[in-house]
């Protein structure tokens, strides 16, 4: 590959510190034409803040940087594209009421006398769809496409913009299954036509498939580099966290007891067409799996009083409940932790004690005072029990990693005692440290009587920790599986709507 | 939640003094006590548009609601010869109303906050001068008035919301005591009460707050009740200030100045943030642009001019003192 001998990027001993973090301390990593680098880490461990640096988004303090041979330093998103550097970024940023060919030129549209060229730009515009393999019109209205589809856009926009180097950052934190495959075969694809791609995951099934070479970070150093046959799970988590991976999901069998949650013929809005049932015992941990967009958010939102069914029954300890609101369901001992964090679980502004205190400030409170010494309470067991990692409680939870975040939503819930605990996607975005830790507490928390339902995307984690899981399929329950059923196979046959006798 | 009232501060002392030394007659107890009053006047508002902004809310129509709760008040006690406390009870009750409204509205049949308190100041504009046939009226009856025979009882109310009270040589303007109290309470609900947390909460992230149980629809109406009810309070006391209500015109424009006081004062309108001695000490410094724009000989064709520079200024600095702040916190952890 010529890797070693003339890279296309290179950056030797970068630093880069921020007010009172020293992000960088000297990494290094070279990349060359045509490779595909997978660059992994935990969070905190500074992908996010190189990748940034490469693109442009921020310049470093101090340390080489290469581009052909060349000396650069970025001072801009431009400077960096114009060395053919581009981010693809986690959030995407497409004009959703725009169409394919106007997003694609965005800002660098075609022009005729002073006025758009219509017909170039259409025709370019088709030519870079074609290249990440999108035939769709390229009229088609941005917003309308369903976000795997927008991700691609994004990829033709950079492209476009004659990139050489693609920077993904955990690009299939929200695409289902069907869509990863189509996104992996336009990598493989584009790494033909040399171009090379720098690919940010948590997903280490992900890195096997795709990377050629993998640089691990740790603490804002090089952690150490794999290639070819080293590239395999154990090699990646010992650089990542300098520990094993044994222990990670240890199991235990736990007695079931009463049956906590039955949910009866609910018909949810998001599919009304279709209606579920499925239960879960006290010392349970049940999982949802199946493709994004398959109704298991919208089921939890259900069950926990965000949009009331339609029809059916839901009961809490053989309790009918009408579930209209988030209220109601608390008060019946349900608790949720959202898959959209930032948005639901938590108000970000606000410190981590006001956060923790949120749903039992009223409880605690007296005829409606603010009862101090109850929050800190709460506040501080939390923060104990669920190991969150803060200066002072009076931290804002928006400069807390993800990790600790979720610790932060899960605290204020435990403050609450549910009967039910629901966590939608419990890992999204976490580093694997508080990964393991937050397997640890639903072991713990179903060890003591609490039922745990939990979706999950992630296939391990519902292979890892679910007692019994529902497969869900187009807003319907495709099928049961025991734990001795469970398999990536038979979880996936139900998934995309192939019924197997269980 | 940041409590960064340095800065307004800062510009409320700076205006002041700089007045002082350019116009010494500034400082004169009678120009004191005009300075007080009228700032106290233009607080109540604005600290009662407080709670719908930190809500992430607004409301245009204080200014109606100021104008209709004057009118109201003046008929009831002089054409109507009502008992004044039940005159009183019966335009702060309006208030509420108004309130509710608003919050039902906004909260149940999902109108946007600009929307329906733009209708509000148009209708309750209007309906004042409808009540009136947009003659002036005022609380205190003559001779010949229905309300002639509580003359005494008003002339009391008169004096509990326009009066003063000596102290020492100093004499202290009502609507100051008014302020104070409303201030105080508004503070230990927004500080020390769960529904306090509860706004800030729901003004900073409505639908986390929603997940964490918390009714959002009936925080909500809550401010804007509050809101109201602040400026059922203004409207009386301007009622009694004034003497004579002008139907089409007491109370124009003030929800503006009453919502520029509250950013000023440091809340955001995207919500969220806000502090009752910002928003307070901010009324004060947009009165007292005005005092210091007459004593210091400058047209008062640049009234408006003057006031807006200052108020985009002003917000301009605070956020640039809150990122430098920031800045200093971060560096501190290193």
């Amino acid at each position: 590959m010529g890797a070693v001998s003339s890279p296309y990027l290179e950056v030797k001993e970068l630093r880069k510190s921020f007010p009172g973090v020293l992000a960088l301390k000297g990494v290094s990593l070279s990349l060359a034409e045509g490779e595909v680098l997978a660059l992994i880490g935990e969070n905190g461990a500074g992908k996010s803040t190189l990748m940034k640096i490469l693109a442009g988004v921020q310049p470093a303090d101090e340390g080489d940087f290469q581009v052909k041979g060349e000396a650069v330093s970025f001072r801009s998103v431009n400077d960096a594209m114009d060395k053919g550097i581009a981010l693809i970024h986690q959030e995407l940023n497409l004009c959703g009421n725009l169409d394919l060919a106007s997003n694609v030129f965005l800002g660098r549209e075609p022009t005729r006398g002073g006025l758009i060229d219509e017909p170039t730009m259409r025709r370019e515009a088709r030519k870079y769809l074609d290249l990440v393999g999108l035939d769709l019109p390229v009229e088609t209205i941005a917003g309308s496409l369903p976000i795997g589809k927008q991700q691609l856009v994004e990829i033709a926009k950079a492209l476009s913009s004659n990139a050489r180097v693609l920077i993904m950052d955990e690009p299939t934190s929200s695409l289902s299954q069907k869509e990863t495959e189509t996104l992996f075969g336009v990598v493989k694809d584009l790494r033909e036509k040399g171009i090379s791609v720098i690919y940010i995951s948590h997903r280490l099934g992900e890195v096997i498939e795709l990377a050629d070479r993998v640089t691990v970070f740790r603490d804002g150093e090089n952690a150490g580099d794999l290639a070819g046959d080293e590239i395999n799970h154990n090699n990646m988590v010992k650089l990542m966290v300098g520990r094993d991976l044994s222990e990670f999901y240890d199991r235990k069998v736990h007695e079931s007891g009463s049956i906590v949650l039955n949910v009866d013929q609910v018909c949810t809005p998001a599919f009304p067409a279709s209606s579920l049932s499925l239960e879960v015992k006290s010392g349970e941990i049940v999982g949802i799996a199946g493709l994004v967009g398959a109704g298991r958010t919208e089921l939890l939102q259900t069950i926990f009083g965000v949009t009331p069914a339609l029809a059916g029954t839901i009961e809490i300890c053989g309790e009918l409940l009408a579930l209209d609101n988030p209220r109601t369901a608390i008060k019946a001992g349900i608790a949720l932790a959202p898959e959209d964090r930032k948005q639901h679980g938590l108000v970000l502004p606000m410190s981590v004690r006001e956060n923790t205190s949120l749903p039992s400030l009223k409880r605690d409170a007296n005829r409606g005072w603010l009862n101090d010494a109850a929050e800190a309470k709460v506040t501080n067991t939390a923060v104990k029990s669920m190991k969150i990692k803060t200066p002072t409680n009076e931290q804002i939870a928006r400069f807390l990693s993800g990790g600790n975040q979720q610790k932060i939503v899960l605290g204020k819930w435990l403050a609450m005692k549910p009967k039910l605990l629901m966590l939608d996607e419990p890992t999204r975005g976490i580093d694997i440290g508080a990964k393991r830790e937050i397997y640890k507490l639903m072991e713990k928390l179903a060890g003591e009587g609490m039922a745990i339902l939990f979706v999950s995307s992630e296939m391990e984690e519902i292979l890892g920790m679910a007692d019994r899981a529902y497969v869900m399929h187009e807003g319907t329950i495709a099928g049961e599986l025991d734990r001795d059923q469970l398999s990536e196979e038979s979880i996936m046959h139900l998934a995309t709507g192939n019924l197997v006798a269980a | 939640m940041k409590k960064n009232i340095l800065g307004i501060f800062i510009l409320l002392v700076a205006i002041f003094v700089i007045t002082a030394m350019i116009n010494p007659k500034f400082l004169n107890a009678y120009n004191m006590q005009n300075l007080i009053k009228w700032s106290s006047l233009y607080a109540v508002m604005s600290l009662g548009v407080a709670f719908v902004i930190i809500t992430g809310g607004i409301d245009l129509s204080i200014g109606s609601v100021v104008g209709l709760v004057a009118v109201v008040l003046s008929i009831c006690l002089k054409l109507e010869g009502m008992d004044p406390w039940s005159a009183i009870g019966i335009t702060l009750a309006l208030s509420l109303l108004i309130g509710f409204l608003h919050g039902v509205l906004i909260t149940k049949a999902k109108v946007q906050p600009f929307v329906v308190t733009l209708c509000g100041l148009l209708v309750y504009r209007s309906m004042g001068r409808w009540l009136t046939d947009n003659q002036s009226i005022g609380p205190i009856p003559l001779e010949g008035d229905a309300g002639y025979a509580n003359l005494e009882q008003i002339q009391g109310l008169d004096f509990v919301f326009s009066g003063k009270i000596a102290i020492g040589s100093f004499n202290l303007p009502t609507p100051a005591i008014f302020l104070f109290v409303l201030c105080i309470a508004a503070a230990i609900f927004l500080r020390r009460t769960i529904w306090g947390r509860y706004l800030f909460a729901l003004g900073n992230n409505e639908e986390g707050t929603r997940y964490s149980g918390i009714d959002t629809d009936r925080m909500k109406i809550l401010a804007y009740v509050l809101c109201s009810f602040f400026a059922g309070i203004a409207g009386i006391l301007f009622a009694f200030e004034l003497d004579s209500v002008q139907p089409a015109q007491t109370g124009e424009f003030y929800e503006l100045y009453a919502i520029a006081a509250a950013v000023l004062g440091g809340c955001s309108l995207r919500g969220g943030e806000g502090t009752v001695l910002g928003v307070v000490i901010a009324a004060a410094v947009i009165r007292l642009i005005y005092n210091s724009i007459n004593m210091v000989g400058i047209s008062t064709h640049l009234e408006f001019g003057i006031l807006g520079l200052v108020i985009l200024l002003g917000v301009i600095g605070d956020e640039f003192l809150k990122k430098t702040v920031a800045r200093k916190q971060a560096a501190q952890k290193a």
